[in-house]
C-alpha cells in the first residue's frame, strides 16, 4: 500500500555481452525523466552489474546522462548475466533505497529477470508496456496490449515499487542530456547461501542481431506473404536498397523460409517505429500491426482491397507488389 | 524422474469478438490449449521417451472446463493432472497465479525434479508466471528454452534463444524451464486413447487443499489490476487508393520523397 516512504525511479542498465549499454535504458531513461517530473522532481538512479573496473569506462557517459545514482555490482562473475546472482542483489538493493517505480526492459534477460524480483519483492510487474504514466493519485499507469493485441490494458499497482517492462523501440529518445553529478555507489554483497546452477557451456551469435538495424532504421520495408517465394523477397531487397531502406518481414514469411528470424516483426518479434514503413504484401494481422504501428507513415501495398491492413496504413495502395515495384524501379533507374 | 507441467486454458485470440461497448465478448468464444503449452507438453513427452520412470504431472489453474484440456494431455501420455480450482482464485495476477501454482506443486509433488512452462499464454504474454512459480519455489529457472540436447537422473542440457544468439546450458534440478515454440507442429499420437483418459482421476484442488488464505490468493492476492481496457484503435488516418500501376508507382514515388531521410 502507498506509504510515502518509497521515493524515486530505478532502472536497470543491461549491458549487452560486447559491454554496451543496451539502448533500450536510454529509452527508460527518457520516459523516466518525463515521470520524475510528474512526480515534483524525484531520483532517477541506475542498477548496473559489471566486471571490475569497467565502470570506470561508463563512469563519463553516466556522467551525463542526468542520474543522480548509479550503483553498482561489481565482480568477475558479472561477465555473464545471471538470474540467481542478479535478482537476489537487486531484491536486497530495492529493500534498501526504496524505489517507488523500478524498470526493467523487456529484452530476453530482462524478461527473465523481472519476474523473479518482483514475486521475491511481493510486488507487481506489468509486462511489455507500450505507455507510462503517472495518474492523478500519483501511481504508475502502466498500459500494455493482451490479447494478441487486440486489446489494451491499463494496470495499477498495490504495492511498492511499482515494478513494469518496456521492450526496446517502444520509447523514443529524444532528450538532451543535462549534466548532473551522478553518484557511483558500489554496495556491500556478500554470495553466502547463493549458487547458481546454472551453468553456460557456450554462446553463438546470431550474427545479424549483435547491431539490429531495424531499432535504427528511418524508413522500413517489409515483406510478407504476399511476396510468395525468393524472387519476391529479392526484389523487396532491391526496392529496399534503392531508397535507403533496412528489410523486415511478417512471421508467416519467416516460416515459409524467406527471411531470418532476426527481421520478424510483431508481437513475438521486434517493435519498430520508423518514419516510413513500407508494408508489401502483409494482410495486417494484429500480432504484426503490435509491431509496427508505432511508425510515424505507413504505406501498404496489397492486391486484396478487404485487407485488414488498409485499416491503419495512412497510404493504402491496392495493387500487385510485382507490378508497382519492378516499374517503380524501372522509373527510378532511368 | 518426476515433472510438473503447467498448462493453461486460453480464448483463442485468433477468435476474438466484441461487444458494441469495445469490450471483449467472452461468452462463445473457443477456449483451446495455449500453443506454447503445447510445445512445453511435446517436451516433457519427449522425456518421457528418453528416461525411463517418469511421470508427468499435469497442473493447470482455471474453471471446471478446463478438465477436458486435461483430459487430452492424459491421453497423449501425461499420467496425472491436477485441476486447481476455486472461485475465489479468480481475478489472480501473474504474482497471484504463481505463488497458487506453487503451492499446488509443493503440497502435491514435492519430490519433483522439473517443471516445464510455456514461455508466453497467448491471453496475456506475459511470460512471467513460470519465473514466478520458480521464484516462489526458489528454485532454478532456465527461460527461453528452444530444443533438448541431454538428459540423465541429475541433470538436463538445453539451448536458450535469446535477443542476441543462442546459449546451451546445463543445470541439476530441481529446476523450472520455460519453453518456446518448436519449427514443427506437435503431433503425437494420443497413445493412451480418450477411452482410457476418461477412466483417470482428475484430482481437484482448492483453497482448503492448498491451506491458503483467501486474502492471499485471486484478485485479493493480486498486487495489479486492471484500472482500465480499452479497445486498440489506431491513429493512421487510412486512406486506400485504387489506381492504375503507373499512377500507384507515382504515388509512391511521392510518399516515399515526403519522408526525410538521412541514411539514404
Ligand atoms: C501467438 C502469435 C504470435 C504471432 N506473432 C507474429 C509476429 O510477431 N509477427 C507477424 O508478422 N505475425 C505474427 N503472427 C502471425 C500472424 O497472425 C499472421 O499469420 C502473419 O502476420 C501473416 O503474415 P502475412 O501478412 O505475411 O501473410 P498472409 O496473412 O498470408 O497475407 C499475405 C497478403 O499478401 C497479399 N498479396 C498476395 N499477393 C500479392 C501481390 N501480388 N501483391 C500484393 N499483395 C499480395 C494478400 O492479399 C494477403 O493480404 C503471430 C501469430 C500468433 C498466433
Ligand atoms: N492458470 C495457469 N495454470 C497453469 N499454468 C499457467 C497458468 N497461467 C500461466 N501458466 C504457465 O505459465 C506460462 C506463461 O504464462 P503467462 O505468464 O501468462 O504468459 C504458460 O505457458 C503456462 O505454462
Amino acid at each position: 500500500m502507498p506509504n510515502g516512504e518509497n521515493s524515486g525511479i530505478l532502472i536497470y542498465a543491461q549491458l549487452t555481452r560486447e559491454n554496451y549499454i543496451h539502448t533500450v535504458f536510454f529509452e527508460l531513461l527518457d520516459k523516466s525523466k518525463e515521470l520524475a517530473s510528474k512526480l515534483g522532481g524525484v531520483e532517477i538512479n541506475a542498477v548496473i552489474f559489471t566486471t571490475p573496473n569497467l565502470i570506470n569506462e561508463f563512469r563519463e557517459s553516466f556522467q551525463n546522462m542526468g542520474l543522480d545514482k548509479v550503483y553498482c555490482f561489481e565482480n568477475d562473475l558479472f561477465k555473464n548475466y545471471s538470474t540467481e546472482y542478479y535478482s537476489k542483489l537487486i531484491v536486497n538493493l530495492v529493500n534498501y533505497i526504496k524505489p517507488e517505480i523500478f524498470l526493467i526492459g523487456a529484452t530476453t534477460q530482462g524478461r527473465d529477470l523481472a519476474p523473479r524480483i518482483s514475486s521475491a519483492l511481493h510486488t507487481g510487474l506489468t509486462a511489455d508496456c507500450t505507455g507510462l504514466d503517472i495518474n492523478e493519485k500519483g501511481l504508475l499507469a502502466a498500459t500494455r496490449p493482451t490479447f494478441g493485441g487486440e486489446l489494451m490494458a491499463t494496470i495499477l499497482c498495490k504495492t511498492y515499487p511499482q515494478m513494469a517492462t518496456v521492450r526496446p523501440g517502444v520509447f523514443r529518445v529524444n532528450s538532451v542530456y543535462d549534466k548532473k553529478d551522478t553518484e557511483f555507489i558500489f554496495p556491500q554483497y556478500s554470495f553466502e547461501g547463493l549458487e547458481d546452477r546454472v551453468k553456460i557451456l557456450d554462446f553463438r551469435n546470431s550474427v545479424d542481431s549483435i547491431i539490429n538495424e531495424l531499432d535504427s532504421a528511418e524508413i522500413i520495408v517489409a515483406g510478407g506473404m504476399g511476396l510468395k517465394n525468393e524472387q519476391g523477397f529479392a526484389l523487396l531487397k532491391d526496392f529496399a536498397k534503392s531508397i535507403g531502406a533496412t528489410v523486415g518481414a511478417t512471421r508467416a514469411a519467416v516460416e515459409a523460409g524467406l527471411a531470418p528470424s532476426s527481421i520478424q516483426i510483431g508481437q513475438t518479434g521486434k517493435t519498430v517505429r520508423p518514419k516510413l514503413y513500407i508494408a508489401c504484401g502483409i494482410s495486417g494481422a494484429i500480432q504484426h500491426i503490435v509491431g509496427m504501428e508505432n511508425s510515424e507513415h505507413i504505406i501498404a501495398i496489397n492486391n486484396d482491397k478487404n485487407a485488414p491492413i488498409f485499416e491503419i496504413a495512412d497510404t493504402g495502395i491496392v495493387g500487385d507488389f510485382f507490378e508497382i515495384i519492378p516499374k517503380y524501379l524501372e522509373t527510378k533507374g532511368e | 524422474m518426476k515433472i510438473a507441467l503447467c498448462v493453461k486454458q486460453v480464448p483463442d485470440t485468433n477468435d476474438i469478438k466484441w461487444t458494441e461497448n469495445n469490450t471483449l465478448q467472452r461468452e462463445g468464444v473457443e477456449s483451446i490449449l495455449n500453443p506454447f503449452d503445447a510445445y512445453a507438453a511435446e517436451f516433457a513427452l519427449d522425456i518421457k521417451d528418453k528416461l525411463k520412470n517418469t511421470e508427468i504431472t499435469v497442473f493447470t489453474m482455471g474453471p471446471n472446463q478446463a478438465q477436458d484440456m486435461l483430459r487430452k494431455l492424459l491421453a497423449l501420455g501425461c499420467d496425472n493432472a491436477v485441476l486447481i480450482s476455486d472461485r475465489k482464485f479468480a481475478g489472480a495476477d501473474t504474482y497471484a497465479t504463481g505463488k497458487t501454482i506453487a503451492q499446488a506443486i509443493k503440497t502435491l509433488l514435492p519430490d519433483f525434479d522439473l517443471i516445464i512452462c510455456g514461455q508466453f499464454a497467448v491471453d496475456g504474454d506475459t511470460a512471467q508466471t513460470g519465473p514466478c512459480i520458480a521464484s516462489f519455489l526458489d528454485i532454478a529457472q532456465v527461460t527461453y528454452v528452444k530444443e533438448l540436447v541431454n538428459i540423465d537422473n541429475k541433470s538436463i542440457e538445453v539451448t536458450r534463444e535469446l535477443d542476441d544468439g543462442t546459449e546451451r546450458v546445463k543445470v541439476t534440478y530441481p529446476v523450472l524451464l520455460c519453453k518456446l515454440q518448436d519449427d514443427f507442429e506437435p503431433s503425437r499420437p494420443l497413445i493412451n486413447g480418450i477411452k482410457e483418459a476418461l477412466k483417470k482421476e482428475i484430482r481437484i484442488c482448492d483453497l482448503n487443499c492448498l491451506g491458503l488464505e483467501p486474502e492471499n490468493v485471486g484478485l485479493k492476492g493480486s498486487p495489479t489490476y486492471v484500472s482500465k481496457a480499452f479497445r486498440n484503435i489506431s491513429n493512421h488516418n487510412a486512406q486506400k487508393y485504387e489506381l492504375s500501376t503507373e499512377e500507384s508507382v507515382k504515388l509512391l514515388d511521392e510518399k516515399i520523397k515526403s519522408v526525410e531521410v538521412k541514411n539514404a
